[in-house]
């Protein structure tokens, strides 16, 4: 194979691999701009994955399995949220347990069921999928892929432009003086986990019936940790998360495509790249105060 | 007073640490019920896929705790269960959540497969420096988290996750590597990921020449372990200090105590902690003797809710390790009933919120009543409607 031919191919595996981690960013996102370190994300693709396949299975619709998806990374979410932003438990003692339970869930019901497989349509976009190198990878997609184009600038609106968003921001800046303020920090935070919740369940499903079309048992594999990475990776920027998720879905592209170029390179590093650059991104930005000052602190009025 | 009367006397007040407050009751109440609750959900479950929950429930006294054979490998899974939880116990107390267990046993585990292979010593004398070398190596692991924060600021929880991670492929290297601690592979078949089995000499010691009940050295260090950290935490001067770190880092500082240095230590010592569970895991049949990828099969992760479980009392741990050790041996004998033993993993979650929500919830109900009261009274209520909005 030549060079282009080498690169279209990883490129298009890498765009196809970010997708799933784009959404779920967009979410994490938000939920941590509200002030939650949400770590349940894993919990909550897992759970769309499984979602979309049973759906599309028992439907016959890979569309309608895909939005069932979304609505159980919701109904994660919301449990989540009323858990920690309003019986007030540790949030991440909620996220491990949450993504103990739905791993172990997912994997009892895929173990006891059987489920038809279901894809969406690809979509390719004549004229500008003949561009060399790039048009395959960006113009010839399934078209969930598309919705991306709406899910980001909608996210970057609804935090930086809206009412909603200047409220979020300041719940997770500071939630005594947005309570001071008649700003309820709870209900912002746990809005803000349930748009989390939406997109990580997308994405989720994305995962299972956009590209794979079937589910197996723990099918998302720590990519929730992944988007975790790629938030702080970002500094908590949409635009340069944006970027994390692209270069962590090419770092998993690379370590699939190289052994079958003959080129050998240290698989374990390529799989731990991500986690170390979010650390590093941390050491460098954290004297930036580039981070939500309350994130992962829970909120209770009257304390300081 | 004789030495006798001190020992005595520290054990009653150690204990009395446990005695349920009058809110206590109340918790205690709200966690059967959603214990119960837990049951019935796990009924549910193993009825929808067509599988009888009392065949289930039996294969699961099978494995764990019907014959002696059964509970040889159940307090074999609640030793290194037992001393992660330890150890959270310490790092929570003073505010510092580490929630990297998982990758600190495993680098536990590393430290100790690389001593007892590498070097050439009596075989005890192996084990003692392994176990010792995968305590240091544990604690540095999660020192290093505790380093960024101090560096500049890096949150302490993702650190101690994204080290896991890290900590997970450094394992897969080691056994993925020839020089490192690969087994050599024999003439013709292809390696696997796994290191050379540790000589017989280097593994833990069972005792009790009972037929089949056998107790691990492991289990006894766990005990140990247990028993040093409720001491220190309740007893003595550190353990004090920890306490108010945990509690109000600001009055700490003011009182003279050096929190960075004290929570540093603390979560360098649950990494510690972790590091001699992994050990103890890979020298305990249980980890099969070898290095491999899966070695410590979520054993950090489950540590971890152990401890939460029992809120961060050591003592209170040891009863919820060995339920968590039950469940982990009897969920092997599952799968012969058709009931897949992921089945655990959701009882195990939803155990862990039995314990964890009630408190909470107890807390909340105090406010409220408390805001009642002071409605009531006239006077100008601490307004809390937006936590009932």
């Amino acid at each position: 194979m030549s060079f282009v031919d080498n690169t279209s191919t990883i490129l298009s595996s890498g765009v196809r691999l970010t997708v799933p981690l784009a959404f779920a960013a967009c979410g994490e996102y938000l939920a941590e701009r509200a002030g939650t370190l949400n770590i349940s994300v894993e919990a909550m693709m897992l759970g769309g994955a499984f979602a979309s396949v049973a759906t599309a299975s028992a439907t016959g619709s890979a569309t309608i399995g895909l939005f069932a998806g979304a609505i159980v990374g919701l109904v994660v979410a919301v449990v989540h949220a009323n858990l920690s932003h309003r019986a007030e438990i540790n949030t991440f003692v909620v996220g491990l347990v949450l993504n103990s339970v739905v791993l172990g869930l997912t994997s009892f019901l895929i173990a006891t069921s059987r489920f038809a497989s279901h894809q969406v349509s690809q979509v390719s976009i004549p004229g500008l999928r003949d561009i060399p190198m790039v048009g395959d990878a960006l113009f010839v997609e399934r078209w969930p892929v598309y919705l991306l184009i709406i899910v980001i600038p909608l996210t970057w609106w609804l935090v930086e432009r809206s009412r909603w968003g200047l409220e979020l921001r300041a719940v997770g800046e500071n939630p005594q003086a947005a309570d001071g303020t008649g700003i309820p920090v709870n209900r912002r935070r746990r809005q803000a986990l349930m748009w989390c919740g939406l997109l990580s369940g997308f994405g989720g499903a994305y995962l299972a019936t956009a590209e794979v079309g079937s589910f197996n048992a723990n099918m998302t594999a720590g990519r929730g940790y992944i988007v975790i990475a790629a938030v702080i990776f970002g500094a908590w920027r949409l635009g340069r998360s944006m970027v994390g998720c692209m270069l962590f879905g090419l770092a998993d592209a690379m370590r699939l495509a190289l052994p079958a170029l003959g080129i050998t390179l240290n698989v374990q590093f390529l799989i731990a790249v991500p986690y170390l650059l979010a650390l590093l991104a941390m050491l460098i930005f954290a004297t930036q105060h580039r981070e939500p000052k309350a994130l992962g602190q829970p909120f209770e009025r009257g304390s300081s | 007073m004789s030495a006798e009367r001190t020992g005595v006397s520290l054990v009653r007040r150690t204990m009395l640490g446990l005695q349920p407050s009058r809110s206590g009751w109340q918790i205690a109440g709200m966690s059967a019920v959603a214990v119960v609750i837990v049951g019935a959900l796990s009924t549910l479950l193993i009825s929808s896929t067509g599988s009888s929950p009392t065949a289930a429930l039996h294969a699961l006294y099978t494995g764990s705790i019907a014959s002696q054979a059964a509970w040889t490998t159940t307090l074999l899974y609640a030793a290194p269960l037992l001393i992660v939880a330890a150890g959270s116990c310490i790092s929570s107390r003073s505010g510092a959540f580490n929630i990297g267990q998982e990758g600190q046993v495993l680098i536990g585990a590393l430290a100790v497969a690389a001593v007892t292979l590498k070097l050439q010593l009596a075989g005890w004398a192996l084990l003692v420096i392994g176990i010792c070398v995968a305590a240091l190596a544990g604690g540095f692991w999660a020192w290093l988290s505790s380093l960024m924060y101090r560096i500049s600021g890096v949150n302490i929880v993702v650190s101690t996750l994204l080290m896991t991670f890290v900590a997970q492929q450094l394992i897969s290297y080691a056994v993925n590597t020839s020089w490192f601690l690969q087994e050599p592979s024999v003439a013709g078949i292809a390696p696997l990921p796994e290191s050379k089995q540790i000589a017989t000499g280097s593994q833990l010691r069972s005792f009790g020449s009972y037929p089949n009940l056998q107790l691990s050295v492991g289990l006894i260090l766990a005990l140990a372990l247990t028993v040093a950290v409720a001491v220190t935490m309740t007893r003595t001067r550190w353990g004090f200090r920890l306490k108010m770190v945990g509690l109000n880092p600001l009055t700490a500082r003011h009182a003279g105590v050096r929190v960075a240095a004290l929570g540093g230590l603390a979560l360098a010592i649950s990494g510690a902690f972790a590091g001699i569970a992994g050990a103890v895991l890979l020298t305990s049949p249980v980890g099969n003797f070898r290095l491999q990828p899966g070695v410590s099969s979520n054993i950090g992760w489950d540590g971890l809710l152990v401890a939460l479980v029992a809120r961060n009392r050591p003592i209170v741990a040891v009863p919820f390790a060995l339920l968590f050790g039950i469940l982990r041996s009897g969920g092997n004998f599952l799968s012969s009933t058709g009931v897949p033993p992921f089945l655990v993993d959701v009882v195990k979650g939803l155990l862990v919120l039995a314990f964890v929500a009630p408190p909470a919830l107890a807390d909340i109900l105090k406010r409220r009543a408390a805001t009642r009261r002071a409605s009531a009274s006239g006077r100008h209520a601490p307004a809390l409607q937006g936590a009932a909005a």
